[in-house]
């Protein structure tokens, strides 16, 4: 009996362990025990280390439970990434954390989003779909709020719920119709009823737009830059890397598997898409003054040349996928740890205060230098094999000309992250920040994502181990 | 004669009163109004659900189950909306969106 328990329960490792230490907090919550900053943080990261290590281990693979639920070897690994994303950014969030009052209910509501996100991944069918979906986007809305003394800070959590709500109205609309078509609202059953005909692409365009706002491809990325800026730098990390990274593993499931008969369809539409994304991203990170505005439209860049990876054939693009995302966790957190530790210290935003930063602070502005260089693609860094297994994935397919296109931007992208690398580096101005006093689990985080931006792009044993996962799930 | 009513009518409401919604997002300046237009979308997609799963699958109530869980799912998105309303009312005593604009490009 007991047995059999275990059995059903071991699918759901990592959302278990989720599922408890929400419970804790909220326990200790309502038992109305004070619990030191300091010591709340530690367990809480503990936690999440084991969270992605439970990926790791190899039991609990199951097919499809109850048509509900699905781990497979890819999945546990896409979990992992996010939830390490997110133990990267809670330990960079320490100096915001440690004098927060609603540090538990921070955690709670980070959880749960996490938590949506796994559901989310795993889902084999659209109404589990839709409530990880949720689940993952309104404790988000809170989060961006979390400045509760800035009226900024509520501006964007307005509107972020807003877009987030038109985003997933249009996402219910395209379901509704899908459901209409296919008669069900497993993925397996839509995949095998699903057949091209004006209905059913229009129940495609108006699902892929609802996740196209998620994950800010432009023309649905108005809301972007304005919810980053506003956002504690934590919340806009957690934006920017976690929920983008839940929401592009769950389209490579959706377009690969279960709108695989609409392909050329799709194909048509990604391209234009991600045509549309690197050049509209690229011309306004050209003219961004904020720090956050301009990692925004860095972030929309990216997911442009992301989506260049979904052109190719499914397990090269999907490897091609995974692996950029874990660049881009390490990367992009090499970046946005710094602004968090400058912006909690002294409350400057904008990338002019950043001049003669390397003067002050040598170690910070080594750890942005290896971000922004990984961003933009430069070899010794991973960035760039991570840039060149999308653009080679890309290349599998017909439209070699739109490609080539596309990869000629990152010369303009170059000029936007290397402007900032000369403002950090400039000799002649005085330095605007004064030495920052980094605190270990800081400390310790930026080890991990150098060490990461280095690592993962010369050990080819990791690209190696994400094909073989990704093989497996096709 | 009556005239049954068929699965167009219905859809044809369901997309009237969607676009509606559509409309109301992008024109209301005042905030209540705005999420009410999103409660109009989000109910429109429900009736969708429920008249696809009457008109042509009714051995199965996936359509059912979708719009009682789309229903529990906006109240606790509307409840969210207007907590932060409620924040952002009190630095601007109005909840209008003109306020709303401290960011811009």
């Amino acid at each position: 009996m007991m047995h059999y328990y275990l059995h059903l329960l071991l699918p759901f490792k990592q959302e278990l362990l989720l599922l408890m230490a929400i419970f804790i907090l909220l326990l200790l919550q309502i038992f109305g025990k004070k619990l030191q900053q300091e010591w709340t943080m530690q367990w809480v990261n503990l936690l999440l280390l084991i969270t992605v290590l439970a990926g790791f281990w190899q039991v609990g693979y199951s097919t499809d439970v109850n048509a509900m639920f699905q781990l497979s070897p890819l999945n546990a690994f896409e979990k992992s990434v996010l939830a390490f994303a997110t133990y990267l950014i809670s330990l960079q969030a320490y100096n915001w954390l440690l004098h927060h009052e609603q540090i538990m209910e921070f955690y709670v509501l980070l959880f749960s989003s996490l938590l949506g996100m796994f559901c989310m991944i795993s889902a084999t069918n659209l109404l589990f779909f839709y409530v990880g979906l949720e689940l993952s986007t309104i404790p988000l809305a809170i989060l961006a709020n979390f400045h509760l003394q800035k009226k900024q800070s509520s501006e964007a959590a307005f509107k972020f719920i807003v877009a987030a709500s038109f985003a997933s109205a249009l996402l219910l609309l395209g379901i509704s119709f899908l459901y209409g078509s296919a008669g069900s609202i497993g993925f397996t059953e839509i995949a095998a009823h699903l057949i091209v005909n004006p209905f059913s692409i229009l129940a495609f365009v108006l699902f892929f737009t609802g996740l196209a706002f998620k994950i800010s491809i432009v023309p649905f990325h108005l809301w972007t830059a304005d919810v980053y800026q506003g956002s504690p730098v934590t919340v806009t990390a957690f934006l920017s890397v976690v929920s983008k990274a839940s929401v592009l593993f769950v389209s490579l499931n959706f377009l690969f598997s279960v709108f695989h008969s609409l392909e050329p369809v799709w194909h048509t539409m990604v391209l234009i898409l991600l045509l549309l994304t690197i050049v509209t991203g690229n011309l306004f990170a050209l003219r961004q003054q904020n720090f956050k505005r301009f990692m925004a439209f860095s972030s929309i860049t990216q997911i442009g040349f992301i989506l260049i990876a979904l052109l190719g054939q499914n397990i090269a693009g999907s490897a091609a996928v995974v692996y950029f995302m874990v660049v881009y966790v390490f990367s992009n957190l090499c970046v946005f740890g710094v602004i968090a530790l400058v912006a909690a210290t002294t409350g400057k935003e904008k990338i002019e205060d950043f001049k003669g930063f390397y003067q002050t602070n040598p170690f910070l502005a080594w750890v942005l230098l290896l971000g922004l260089f990984s961003l933009a693609g430069i070899p010794p860094t991973a960035g760039f094999f991570g840039k060149f297994f999308l653009l080679l994935s890309g290349a599998q397919s017909n439209y070699f000309g739109w490609i080539t296109f596309a990869a000629l931007n990152l010369v303009v992208s170059l000029y936007y992250y290397l402007r900032v690398v000369v403002v950090i580096f400039h000799r002649e101005s005085a330095a605007v920040i004064a030495p920052i006093q980094i605190p270990k689990p800081v400390q310790f985080s930026f080890f991990i994502c150098m060490a990461g931006v280095i690592i993962t792009g010369v050990g080819s044993w990791i690209y190696t181990y994400i094909y073989s996962l990704a093989a497996t799930a096709f | 004669m009556m005239q049954q009513i068929t699965l167009q009518h219905i859809l044809l409401l369901s997309t009237a009163l969607f676009f509606i919604g559509v409309f109301g997002l992008l024109t209301r300046r005042n905030m209540i109004a705005i999420l009410m237009s999103i409660e109009l979308m989000l109910n429109s997609v429900n009736i969708n659900f429920v008249a696809f799963n009457k008109y042509l699958y009714p051995e199965k109530l996936d359509g059912v189950f979708f719009f009682l869980f789309v229903i529990t799912v906006a109240a606790a998105e509307a409840a969210v909306a207007i907590a932060i309303i409620i924040h952002l009312y009190r630095y601007n005593k109005q909840i209008d969106v003109s306020e709303t604009e401290e960011m811009r490009y």
